[in-house]
């Protein structure tokens, strides 16, 4: 294996964890497993060859550690109005900069290390079940660090009005370290919810995150994520949604830092009568690069989905664009639309292909 | 006002349909309800004509009129009209010139006046006022770009305008936020009159929270199994499409 795999490799080995159900473990081993045999994507594989990851992987990243006392103050400020805020600092659930007393009923925003410990059972018919650690090596990565982040489950039939609002902060205190934000929402039959998902920092942090969403049957959700990491900062990020019947998903994914970002994102229509909207706007400076790629599979008839993607680039920055749709047999009545614009604000920034 | 009878009804290959025995009397509001696959979609789309169903056996009498013997347009000029499940799109035909279209042709069925494009235009304008929407949505094509809230929406606006004798909503609630779902049920609201019938057809129960039915029928692998009044919706949100199994009562 490559020097830089080897690295991330050694540092699973020497990371303790409080003790993890059975299942997680084998997870977490299955993953590395699949990060060492795929290692870290070059431009020679089709999904990566407008982005090289080389600026992260020439860098040693050593496992983040508690940086709450690297947090400076408002960094964590709530953006939705704070009725309901769940703050992980490097992955980690922090309490102390986190408000969830005034939850509404029907709705649970646990740490996913206490839920392991509390509440497997919530937990473990979802967990990682999307995330395709086979296929994405990065997505591998994360799963194989596995320890923390948020959960958010809505109960069925529950319409939740306060904006659920999960914040990930990485910051680094001295050197820059990696963090794998990972959070999963499982949205019950019939509810109705609004979740955002920030992604703010401090320092030339690398931060590589998942997020699973399970639709259920006719259930609303509105998505949000923000991403505003320091212009130094390297963001990779995979969400991987799965609808059930005559579910309601949209996305709207806001890019502003970074200097290397790249989002992936995964929908698996697998109900019939299902509407996902995956919009996106990012907004590039300098050098930074922004890669967004997006997939939808339309497993099931009459399901439609839009996507509308908009950039605003200046001065040398670069985007990449790919949006794939996959239509299966006897998905009948698919009805899918896709745009992408791009607006250039000086002569050197270049648009996605 | 309708009358089936031991229909039974195939699709796909399929029998999905095992005799339905239903009386809608004029001004009733019915809810169909049941688990996905129990045949309530392929029940209203029966009685609307579509041809990817096979009557096999049964009767639907309409208003003393045979109905399986019309072809779908002449059960429209009939009065009949369904709110799709699935509501298309049809680009380059904007809302005004497709409803003026319908309600001519039921106009002229009947033997009434045609509507002048004047007279049609303040005619509609009356009835998006009724249902809160914005006239603008008349010169934009049928239901272009318009999200799933939308579409069922215009599916309400449709019935409003048509005054139909039967009306039948193909789950009309699948996939709406909860204030999608209140317009569209404030819509059915206003159209409910003695000389109107209607056939909701639903999964959950929270839609009859705001349609409030006279009769709510339990549909199950092609029959109705329970029938009773809205606190059967209730009881079955509160036990689940499971605990008819339990007990059914074959009606």
């Amino acid at each position: 294996m490559s020097a830089p795999v080897a690295r991330y490799v050694a540092d699973y080995h020497s990371a303790k964890t409080s003790s993890q159900p059975q299942w997680l473990t084998a997870l977490r081993e299955n993953a590395l497993a699949s990060f060492e045999r795929l290692g870290f994507p070059t431009t020679k594989l089709e999904q990566w060859r407008f982005t090289s990851v080389a600026p992260i992987t020439e860098k040693t990243f050593p496992l983040a550690t508690d940086g709450l006392g690297a947090v400076n103050a408002g960094l964590t400020d709530s953006l939705s109005g704070g009725a309901a805020v769940a703050v992980c600092v490097n992955g980690r659930f922090a309490p102390s900069l986190s408000s969830l007393s005034g939850l509404p009923k029907g709705v649970q925003v646990l740490s996913l290390e206490q839920a392991l410990i509390s509440s497997p059972a919530l937990v473990e018919p979802y967990l990682a079940k999307l995330a395709a650690s086979d296929a994405h090596a990065f997505t591998a990565l994360n799963t194989a660090f596995l320890r923390d982040g948020i959960v958010i489950v809505v109960a069925p039939h529950a319409v939740v009005e306060t904006p659920l609002e999960v914040v990930f902060a990485s910051v680094a205190a001295g050197k820059p370290t990696v963090s794998h934000p990972r959070l999963l929402v499982v949205a019950g039959e019939a509810s109705q919810a609004q979740i955002l998902e920030r992604y703010v920092g401090r320092g030339a942090t690398f931060s590589n995150a998942v997020t699973e969403v399970w639709l259920g049957a006719g259930a609303v959700l509105d998505h949000y994520k923000v991403q505003e990491e320091p212009a130094e900062a390297f963001h990779i990020a995979s969400m991987y949604l799965h609808g059930a019947r005559n579910g309601t998903f949209s996305s709207h994914n806001v890019t502003f830092g970074g200097s290397l970002v790249r989002n992936d994102v995964v929908a698996v229509l697998d109900g019939e009568g299902i509407d996902c909207t995956l919009n996106g706007l990012y907004v590039g400076r300098d050098k930074q690069l922004i890669d967004n790629h997006t997939t939808i599979d339309h497993a099931m008839p009459h399901c439609g989905s839009h996507e509308i993607y908009k950039g605003i680039l200046g001065e040398q920055s670069r985007a990449v664009f790919n949006g794939k749709i996959v239509v299966r047999p006897d998905a009948q009545k698919t009805d899918a639309k896709q745009t992408n614009k791009a607006l250039l604000l000086s002569d050197d920034a270049r648009p996605g292909i | 006002m309708l009358e089936i009878k031991n229909l039974q009804v195939r699709g796909g290959g399929k029998d999905i349909l095992r005799g339905i025995n239903l009386t809608v009397n004029t001004g009733e509001v019915h809810a169909i309800m049941g688990p996905n696959g129990s045949g309530k979609s392929t029940l209203a789309r029966a009685i609307a004509g579509h041809p990817d169903y096979e009557v096999v056996a049964g009767s639907i009498t309409y208003d003393g009129k045979d109905l399986l013997a019309l072809a779908p347009e002449d059960r429209a000029r009939e009065g009949v009209f369904m709110a799709f499940q699935y509501p298309v799109e049809i680009p380059g035909v904007n809302n005004a010139y497709f409803l003026k279209a319908a309600v001519n042709a039921v106009r002229k069925h009947r033997g009434q006046p045609e509507l002048d494009a004047m007279e049609f235009m303040s005619y509609v304008k009356e009835k998006a006022k009724i249902l809160s929407l914005d006239p603008s949505l008349l010169t934009r094509p049928v239901n272009e770009g318009f999200s799933g809230g939308e579409k069922k929406r215009n599916e309400i606006f449709q019935m409003a305008v048509l005054e139909p004798a039967l009306a039948v909503l193909d789950e009309t609630d699948s996939g709406l936020d909860i204030d999608a779902l209140k317009t569209v049920a404030d819509g059915v609201n206003a159209m409910r009159s003695p000389t109107r019938s209607t056939i909701v057809v639903t999964h959950y129960q929270r839609l009859l929270n705001y349609i409030v039915p006279d009769f709510v029928h339990v549909l199950q692998d092609g029959r109705i199994v329970r029938s009773g009044k809205k606190d059967l919706a209730l009881q079955l949100e509160e036990k689940g499409y499971g605990w008819l199994e339990a007990e059914p009562q074959l009606m």
